[in-house]
């Protein structure tokens, strides 16, 4: 061996080398790879870094990590989908587990039984807050989930358009839109009318007999919350189906989608028990009524019993699925989030039929303080009209951008400058974002702290520095 | 585990003496885990903060559990799977390496896991700095000029890839219609064809396990081909000798070369997907690079293209100035768009990152080298019991055929579940489509020398057993929690979710 001592996994001796290649009858490493044409035989050695020890790797990585500011370093009023929300300590003891952690897609079932039921209970779980019939084992992000929802309504109407509101967040309809180039039905936007809910008179009018769903947020990209009942009632008229993005954890407030209609609901779990991560992974969810399940993409567990009749799990209805169907399968999805998913009902197990509804109610109460109070201050103007969950914007007397500039020396970070989403928007939203913020409370957010942040708010405002640059 | 470990009443569980609950069966009313934080924000009727009209009517059925019960029931259930932790776990096509633990403390780190993604750049220097180094090295393996990120799995990879397939030809002004397939290639690959709007076109394997270059031929001079997606080594653990002919043909008729990144592992540092004629590559960080497959994900697929690509990548992309700071660069008017939210599986990235970090350029290329070794010693062990379909010398991983079994009424599933019984986890089996009873076999590079033979033990003494007593083969496993489970009766008649007792006859259907 040359070279300094690195890191090396491999358990091998040089002995053991030696003998194993005598066993397989080469006289060299370089033997095994006789097969490869030279020409195509990379000579020397790759450009990269040599290796190193634990010590030194955990030095570097702490050093990256330390360029950054998580977080816990500042008072975060961040959102926008990714939300700073408390982990409780047994999701990590759980999913650190090498059982769970280092096992492979459950396709030996009488062997992964672990997995396969914490995914039922997943299911089971995602069912229950969401009032779907069926929920998959977990997808990538709400984004991806939203272009298997639009691909699904296309399959079951055989129609070629889907109406996506402008309030659905600007990452998921990008990810929409760049996934549909060549499959599924044409998304279109449907522009929100002033106060930041969708226009339902502009959905009428562009409904057709060609629409395959309608697709709203609720809470809307802005927090404003939607008129759901109705729109899926519209849908529902045109023969199109109504497929909500939700915020699973309004679920412990607001009305479940399975309650006002809706075909498909998708969403991010993140808040579910995964940490933020710089935005992934995350937890792409997906559920549906039981007329579309066989129509679901991904994977699917169901109970069954074994030989001798005992309860046990699988993965089911699989002729869905790629490594069975090929291109016939409902979608190409093979690995998933199922860390993720395990993470959520953890999580959801924790907070429990109690807790879930609690959180969910504290969030609320907390952000309709921030909101009254930053509406208390010379300039700042509502932006999102009427009630809202735990996030919210507001309209400034400056670039966003600036505020939130200002506030990091303060000890914040403010919020989302709605401008990063320039171009995302038309109809009320449309006339330029620059003013806007885009603010979240989770239950991390204590009264002192937002009381603290307020004040900061108020005296950068009053200051010179952020009106005079 | 050991069943001493156990508790007794989980153990009777486990063993499948006494019924197996879920968390929802183990709620009692009045029991809770988490407390809430305390209102300090003034109080007022609910009503006023969201209208009685918007509000849930019933609650969510979650359990109603003591955190000690949380706690023992995901314990226990763990002692119900298998992970690499437990032991080998040679899955073909699967890559089940061992997952360094240092890869998991340095996700952890608060200024990796605690970053929100819309944070000011200025505060996510350290994690901008890591992917686009990471973007580098990847592009350094693959041979290629510039990288993403973004997908998810390698499913989306593949997707992402044929997209900015997609856009290439836009942009040159053509519209083929069809990606060529070998017939051995993953399930993913046709169904990646179809969800990018292009048509799969099968092309056979010849009699050495390569691609038919006759039929290949065949199909480029019918025209209207907009690509070709190569496995290499191919999912029967041969390299494609023809690679370089493969490239030049479907290059001369306008198409580009899409590489399956999903056997790397026997090529990192020794053979580079760009020098085969590749313009696009997926790596999927959960076989390759080490990041843990989590029993079903995430995992990551990053895409290395070449030059004529790049301008197509997903935005944002992450770029350094001269200063030496990092910035996305979202200002990409020839981008395809975005194929996820935000920039990734970042915590996954970390992971793979450490890895390649840890090793370097040689420690790569001792992976690949002894990848490779112990799939031929493992092959060298079974030749005698299976039929081996092509007689070459196998890279990472090889495929054998139990029809030698047959004559007892045993086929392949049968031995996977009795090798379940002998604590080896089974290789992949049917899979690739066109060898009967095919058995796949990777080892990978972080089994010892004993592990090894252990792993050949258990399919020798399973052969034998096939000979000798069949019946029992083909009703195992014997000696797990669970015996054969009824998959066709589970299909029949879905139970998908908990079913409480005040829905009976409400269940999904």
């Amino acid at each position: 061996m040359t070279g300094r001592p690195a890191l090396d996994y491999t358990p091998h001796s040089e002995t053991d080398v030696r003998e194993l290649l005598g066993a397989v009858g080469a006289g060299s490493v370089e033997e095994l790879f006789a097969e490869i044409p030279a020409a195509v035989r990379f000579e020397g050695e790759l450009r990269l870094p040599a290796g190193l020890s634990e010590a030194e790797l955990m030095a570097e990585l702490t050093r990256l990590a330390g360029a950054d500011c998580p977080a816990s370093g500042l008072v975060s009023f961040l959102g926008a989908g990714v939300y700073d929300h408390y982990v409780p300590a047994i999701v990590d003891a759980v999913v650190s587990r090498g059982e769970y952690l280092t096992a492979y897609t459950p396709y030996q079932p009488e062997r992964s039984q672990g997995v396969l039921q914490s995914i039922f209970e997943y299911q089971s779980a995602i069912c229950e807050l969401t009032g779907m019939e069926v929920s998959n084992a977990s997808m990538y992000d709400a984004g991806t989930a939203l272009a298997e929802a639009s691909f699904l309504a296309g399959g079951q109407t055989r129609r070629g358009r889907i109406l996506v509101s402008e309030g659905v967040h600007p990452e998921y309809r990008q990810v929409l839109a760049t996934e549909s180039a060549g499959y599924g039905p044409r998304p279109e936007t449907v522009p929100l009318a002033a106060g930041m809910a969708t226009d339902l008179g502009l959905l009428q009018g562009a409904l057709g007999d060609d629409v395959a769903a309608v697709v709203l947020q609720q809470p809307n990209a802005f927090g404003a919350l939607e008129d759901m009942a109705e729109a899926a009632r519209l849908a529902h008229e045109a023969g199109a189906l109504f497929v909500a993005a939700v915020d699973p954890l309004s679920l412990g407030l607001l009305t479940p989608p399975g309650d006002y209609g809706a075909d498909v609901v998708v969403g991010e779990g993140q808040a579910l028990g995964s940490p933020m991560s710089f935005g992934g992974p995350g937890l792409g969810f997906m559920a549906v009524t039981a007329r579309l399940m066989r129509r679901l993409p991904g994977r699917l567990v169901g109970e069954t019993v074994d030989a001798e009749g005992r309860r046990g799990f699988v993965l089911t209805l699989q002729t869905r699925e790629q490594h069975i169907r090929r291109e016939k399968a409902t979608s190409n999805i093979c690995s998933n989030h199922a860390l993720n998913a395990l993470a959520a009902v953890v999580y959801l197990s924790w907070l429990g039929k109690e807790g879930f509804p609690a959180l969910a109610e504290l969030c609320a109460r907390r952000a309709a303080y921030l909101r009254e109070r930053l509406l208390e201050l010379p300039g700042v103007e509502a932006y999102t009209a009427g009630p809202v969950f735990r996030e919210f914007a507001v309209r400034l007397p400056l670039p966003a951008a600036r505020l939130v500039d200002a506030l990091v020396p303060r000890g914040f970070l403010a919020g989302v400058p709605m401008s990063r989403f320039a171009g995302a928007f038309g109809g009320a939203a449309g006339g330029g974002l620059d003013d806007m913020l885009l603010l979240a409370v989770t239950e991390r957010r204590t009264r002192e702290q937002i009381d603290a942040f307020v004040a900061a708010v108020a005296d950068a405002l009053s200051s010179g520095e952020v009106r005079h640059v | 585990m050991s069943d001493g470990e156990l508790s007794t009443s989980c153990r009777e569980e486990i063993l499948g003496r006494e019924p197996r609950l879920t968390i929802f069966e183990r709620s009692r009313p009045g029991r809770r885990a988490a407390a809430t934080p305390a209102l300090d924000v003034p109080d007022r009727p609910l009503d006023e903060v969201v209208p009685a009209a918007l509000q849930r009517t019933r609650p969510a059925r979650l359990p109603e559990v003591a955190e000690v019960d949380i706690v023992r029931h995901f314990t226990n259930l763990s002692a119900l799977n298998y992970g690499v932790d437990n032991g080998a776990y040679p899955l073909g096509s699967c890559t089940m390496k061992y997952n360094p633990r240092v890869n998991e403390r340095a996700a952890a780190l608060e200024g990796f896991r605690g970053l929100h993604p819309y944070q000011p750049e200025s505060l996510a220097q350290g994690a901008l700095e890591l992917l686009h180094t990471l973007e580098g090295w990847l592009c350094e393996i693959a041979g290629l000029a510039r990288a993403t990120l973004q997908p998810a799995a390698g499913a989306h990879g593949e997707l992402t890839g044929l997209l900015l397939m997609r856009a290439c030809h836009e942009d040159r002004g053509r519209s083929p219609r069809r990606i060529v397939i070998p017939d051995t290639a993953h399930g993913t690959n046709p169904a990646s064809v179809i969800m990018a709007g292009y048509e799969p076109v099968p092309v056979v394997s010849d009699a050495r396990g390569g691609v038919d270059m006759e039929q290949l031929r065949a199909i480029v001079a019918e025209g209207d081909v907009a690509g070709l997606m190569l496995t290499n080594p191919s999912t029967l653990g041969l390299f494609e000798e023809n690679i370089l002919e493969i490239a030049e043909l479907v290059h001369g008729a306008g198409g580009l070369l899409y590489y399956d990144g999903a056997n790397s592992n026997a090529v990192l540092g020794i053979s580079r997907p760009g020098d085969m004629g590749f313009d696009i590559v997926h790596f999927n960080t959960h076989k390759t690079f080490s990041t843990p497959h989590g029993g079903g994900g995430p995992g990551a697929g990053p895409i290395v293209v070449g030059e004529e690509l790049v301008p197509f990548l997903p935005v944002p992309t992450v770029e350094k100035r001269e200063d030496g700071t990092y910035y996305l660069d979202h200002d990409r008017p020839r981008s395809i768009g975005k194929v996820r939210t935000f920039y990734g599986n970042v915590g996954v990235l970390v992971r793979a990152y450490a890895y390649i970090r840890a090793l370097g350029p040689e420690g790569l290329r001792r992976v690949s080298e002894r990848a490779v070794l112990n799939a031929n010693y493992v092959l060298a062990g079974l030749r005698d019991l299976f039929d081996v379909p092509f007689e070459r010398r196998c890279m990472h991983e090889f495929v054998v055929s139990a029809t030698p079994l047959r004559a007892h009424g045993v086929r392949a599933m049968d031995v996977a579940k009795r090798l379940l019984d002998h604590g080896v986890h089974p290789p992949t089996t049917y899979f690739p489509l066109i060898v009967d009873e095919a058995l796949m076999v990777e080892p990978t590079e972080t089994e010892s020398r004993e592990s090894l033979d252990r792993i050949v033990e258990a399919f020798r003494t399973v052969a034998r057993e096939a000979a000798e007593d069949p019946e029992m083969v083909c009703v195992a496993p014997h000696t797990l929690p669970v015996r054969r489970l009824d998959e066709a009766s589970a299909a029949r008649k879905p139970v998908v979710r908990q079913r409480f007792p005040e829905d009976e006859g409400a269940a999904a259907s």
